[in-house]
């Protein structure tokens, strides 16, 4: 089947077999491996990118699901002008290990920031509760979060 | 309260003086994995891979009567079926296991896909080689394997029992029998003359290691060059490398290992695995890549998994609390074969049951066996986190036995600072030690005293969410390992590390380390060690690893190893580098070597302070060759391997704080602080991390965590959706404080600190647990401490309705 979705900003077609995950069409369609897959069960998050603004499990999506859509992942983030605010925080504050669930911890991230206002320690470890780390612990994660919400 | 026990991050002694070692520094690798730029195993793109993926045994112990594969091989992009036995001629031998912990210890032929018999669900008895993952997944579903269940062998006791033997060849289920009982008639007189005898019985579940990478496997052959590259999502590309070319019988010269950007691992990537060996000989076969990627389902099932034992530990005190003897012994689950370091894995703790704690009597046995389960390996602390439960645990049932508090029977059985370096009953040199300040540290981070009278008032106004305090003190032996000790332990390596330091025309330097980070930072860290001792910046300062090709000579990341064993290969060969420049800089300077002094990058002559050359003057006079000293080789570099003359020995204190809801069975940590010291820190930042990440992990085990099998040895918990990884959620922040003790054991004055966290925490946590039910007469429950199992502990003992 023919998908044609905005990926960063600019429009990706390719034709896929219809149960492709959007996860998969990034990936090996697209090349843009910074998606990561750590589960397959929708749990852990690493494949979380931003669909029309809001985050979601890119495992959960089938790419034909988001046929129209506008989609941000992890590679459509930093600019010229340097790292996004999130990513500038999760540097900052040690907030990633081995980085293999930073991808989809970040634009979970973002996604919250944009989400909500006055987010406190405890609403960004509730909003944060569908992207598993086994690396940090959550701490820094969540004092990153913290500092690129202010 | 003060802010800080200790301020420092260096001793005064330290031999950092360049300001750059001890500082919080932002890490180098972070922008790369930050913004998806890293390259992990998954993302390599290897035009024309074939993929495979394996048909795993549905039954926990089956013969294996047929396998059609008819439908597999009409199915669209499948190329080819492999059974166990198609493939038996393509092993040169079994996969390996490097630790024959006794002579006679049994270790039956586990040969990468099974020939005959399947041994624990998720045994590998076909395998499918497709065009595309999709097709290969396809593909297994095509496979039909025809099986005669067996009975299946899932408890340790029923294993040690021999009732079913799962091995025939073996003959028994006991893979070994291991003892440390240095002085067997002084502990019998200990206990004899005890005034307490404590004896207690805890169970460590099994524990799935879950990186949020799966595992991932290419082999990238040249078939006709002969050589092959094995890219794989490992923590041990070097030993990989031996082993693989052994196991496939292929000439080791012709074998690279890569481990591309590797997302955690925690012990479950040391290891030589089935699929790197299946993709190597299935490259050969096909003439091309062949590349696997690991499901999360599979990641459960079938990559290693940790703890599993069980243990009876006896403490023999006199009236006083005071320790005179500890007798621990374990019944540990080996799985259903050995993996690379399994039956090493529980005599990692044999030396530490007696934890920090002065004891003039010890004994330690061990005993092994097979089950139909997921083999077990090393997992984050390996031995020790066992080791420091059981004393940990078993202490605070002393206290109980003496009437003293748990602070105070530790402060007691302390081992006295004045003793180090401490001849431990079990036969080690624990190099360095202060204990007491953490304790009194992480009492005053948690206010104890509050909280105590606190839990004192909730109990008499009749609360139903009772608060609970728990306290781990310990100390671990890491930095694996002296050569000499692991040959006295039949290990079948060595334990050294290697670096090499290389300053190039333009003083920029290249650092190659054997050591193969996942996520430690050793980019940063190594940077900044070089860095400090040469006067140049961090950020000149590239260290490269994990491609045997590039860094030939490494014994690679586990074991807190990396810092202590690699971390001073590195400093030796920085030391040496400087060594042959202050040489060229005398001789640029006609001066002579003993009268330079080297700070701040610039060789200056001592009392002439106008007579100077830059590292940078040196670097390129080094390079060009054109006036060196006679016989002096041009350019800049120097390696060296080093070999520990003892462990390191880190040790801390952690306080747990918990609300136990009686009515719910609910847990809830919601107080928790870490003293830790781990000697001279080379990045704070880095350390904290550590002990952050080790910490949750460490408490995973006590109230979430479980690999749980039911009786036909099915895995219940085969997914994140069932095996309870934490979240944020269910997590807090950390109050963590440090002292700085420096090892004797290398010159940086490092111990380790990646498994620490995970060692402290899971005691002092089931300490709290166990403290906030102790008014019902509850004494342990067997982790993890769900709602179900308090509710049910509550129930047997008595206080509230069913």
């Amino acid at each position: 089947m023919e998908v044609s979705v905005t990926v960063n900003g600019t429009v990706r077609s390719a034709d896929v077999e219809p149960r492709t995950l959007l996860a998969h069409f990034l990936r090996d369609d697209l090349g843009l491996t910074g998606t990561n897959i750590g589960c397959d069960t929708s749990s852990c998050g690493a494949c979380t990118v931003l669909v029309d603004g809001r985050s979601a499990k890119s495992c959960t999506l089938l790419a034909v699901q988001a046929d129209g859509s506008d989609v941000t992942t992890i590679e459509g983030l930093a600019g010229d002008d340097g790292l996004h605010p999130m990513q500038q925080a999760f540097h900052e504050c040690h907030a990633l290990q081995c980085g293999y669930c930073t991808p989809g911890m970040v634009m979970a991230a973002v996604s919250l920031v944009d989400e909500y206002e006055d987010l406190d320690a405890a609403g960004v470890r509730e909003g944060l509760e569908g992207n598993l780390c086994r690396c940090t612990g959550y701490q820094n994660i969540v004092k990153a979060v913290l500092a690129a919400s202010e | 309260m003060t802010d800080t026990l200790d301020t420092r991050t260096l001793d005064e002694a330290s031999p950092f003086t360049g300001g750059i070692v001890g500082q919080a520094r932002l890490r180098k690798e972070d922008p790369a994995l930050l913004t998806g730029e890293s390259r992990f195993i998954d993302d390599l793109v290897l035009p024309g891979a074939l993929w495979i993926a394996c048909v795993r045994s549905p039954h926990a112990h089956a013969r294996i009567t047929s396998i059609d594969s008819s439908a597999a091989l009409a199915a669209d992009g499948v190329v080819a079926v492999y059974s166990g036995a198609d493939l038996e001629g393509d092993w040169a031998g079994p996969l390996p296991c490097a630790w024959p912990v006794t002579d006679d210890m049994k270790n039956p032929a586990h040969l990468p896909v099974a020939v005959g018999k399947a041994n624990y669900a998720g045994d590998i008895v076909a395998v499918v080689v497709a065009s595309s993952r999709y097709a290969a997944a396809d593909g297994v579903e095509g496979v039909v394997v025809d099986y005669e269940p067996l009975e299946a062998v899932v408890d340790i006791e029923d294993a040690a029992s021999d009732r079913v033997v799962i091995h025939e060849d073996c003959g028994t289920n006991v893979s070994y029998d291991w003892a440390l009982v240095p002085d067997p008639d002084a502990v019998d007189a200990a206990f004899a003359d005890a005034v307490h005898h404590v004896t207690e019985t805890y169970v460590h579940q099994r524990l799935i290691p879950a990186p949020m990478e799966p595992r991932g496997v290419a082999a990238v052959p040249s078939p006709h060059n002969g050589d092959m590259v094995l890219y794989s999502s490992t923590q041990i590309p070097h030993v990989l490398k031996v082993m693989a070319a052994l196991t496939l019988g292929m000439p080791e010269q012709k074998l690279r290992v890569i481990a591309p950007s590797v997302g955690g691992g925690f012990g479950c990537k040391l290891n030589v695995y089935a699929e790197e060996l299946i993709c190597m000989a299935l490259a050969n076969r096909h003439g091309g890549a062949v590349r696997w990627t690991e499901s999360r389902t599979e990641a459960a099932t079938s990559t290693i998994q940790g703890r599993a034992q069980r243990q009876t530990i006896e403490l023999a005190a006199d009236a006083d609390g005071k320790l005179t003897a500890v007798r621990a012994t374990l019944l540990a689950d080996m799985g259903a074969y050995l993996q690379l370091v399994a039956p090493g894995v529980p005599l990692l703790g044999a030396f530490l049951y007696h934890g920090l704690y002065d004891v003039p009597a010890y004994a330690f046995t061990c005993r092994s066996v097979f089950t139909n389960l997921t083999p077990t390996d090393a997992y984050r602390g390996a031995g020790r986190p066992e080791a420091t439960y059981a004393i940990e645990r078993a202490m605070d049932a002393l206290a109980i036995a003496v009437g003293v508090g748990p602070d105070e029977i530790r402060s007691r059985n302390f081992i006295p600072t004045e003793k180090f370096p401490y001849d431990s009953p079990a036969g080690l040199i624990f190099d360095s030690g202060n204990y007491q300040p953490t304790l009194d540290r992480a009492k005053e981070l948690v206010d104890w005293d509050g909280r105590r009278a606190e839990q004192a008032e909730r109990r008499a106004a009749g609360s139903t969410t009772q608060l609970g305090l728990g306290i781990s003190s310990y100390v671990e032996m890491c930095g694996l390992a002296p050569s000499r000790t692991l040959a006295a332990l039949n290990y079948g390596a060595g334990g050294w590390e290697s670096a090499t330091v290389r300053i190039l025309p333009t003083c920029k330097v290249q650092v190659v380390t054997g050591s193969t980070p996942h996520g430690q930072g050793h980019e940063t860290s190594w940077s900044m060690i070089v860095a400090d001792q040469l006067g140049v910046d961090p950020d000149d300062v590239e260290v490269l690893h994990s491609d045997t090709a590039i860094s030939p000579l490494g014994m690679d990341t586990y074991g807190s190893r990396s810092l202590s064993v690699g971390g001073t290969a590195l400093w030796m060969a920085t030391e040496k580098v400087i060594d042959k420049a202050r040489t060229i800089a005398a001789h640029m300077m006609e001066a002579s070597a003993e009268d330079l002094e080297f700070s701040g990058g610039v060789f200056s002559v001592k009392g002439s302070p106008d007579k100077e050359v830059p590292l940078a003057g040196v670097a390129f006079g080094a390079f060009t060759a054109h006036d060196l000293p006679d016989g002096m080789e041009p350019n800049l570099e120097a390696q060296v391997t080093w070999d520990p003359g003892n462990f390191v020995f880190p040790f801390g204190t952690h306080i747990a704080v918990v609300e136990v809801d009686e009515e719910t069975g609910a847990v809830e940590l919601v107080d928790y602080a870490a003293v830790d010291d781990c000697g001279n820190q080379i990045n704070p930042m880095i350390v904290e991390g550590q002990l952050h990440g080790g910490i949750v992990q460490g408490v995973a085990q006590a109230l979430w965590e479980e690999a749980i099998y039911d009786e036909d040895g099915q895995l219940r918990a085969a997914n994140l959706a069932d095996y309870l990884v934490p979240s944020a959620a269910e997590c807090i922040d950390m109050k963590l404080d440090h002292t700085v003790t420096p090892s004797t054991s290398n010159p940086m004055g490092v111990k380790g600190i990646g498994e620490a966290g995970t060692i402290a925490s899971t005691p002092a946590v089931m300490n709290a647990v166990v403290d906030a039910l102790r008014p019902h007469g509850i004494t342990d429950i067997v982790m993890p401490a769900s709602p179900m199992r308090v509710r049910r502990a509550i129930e047997m003992a008595g206080g509230g309705a069913s």
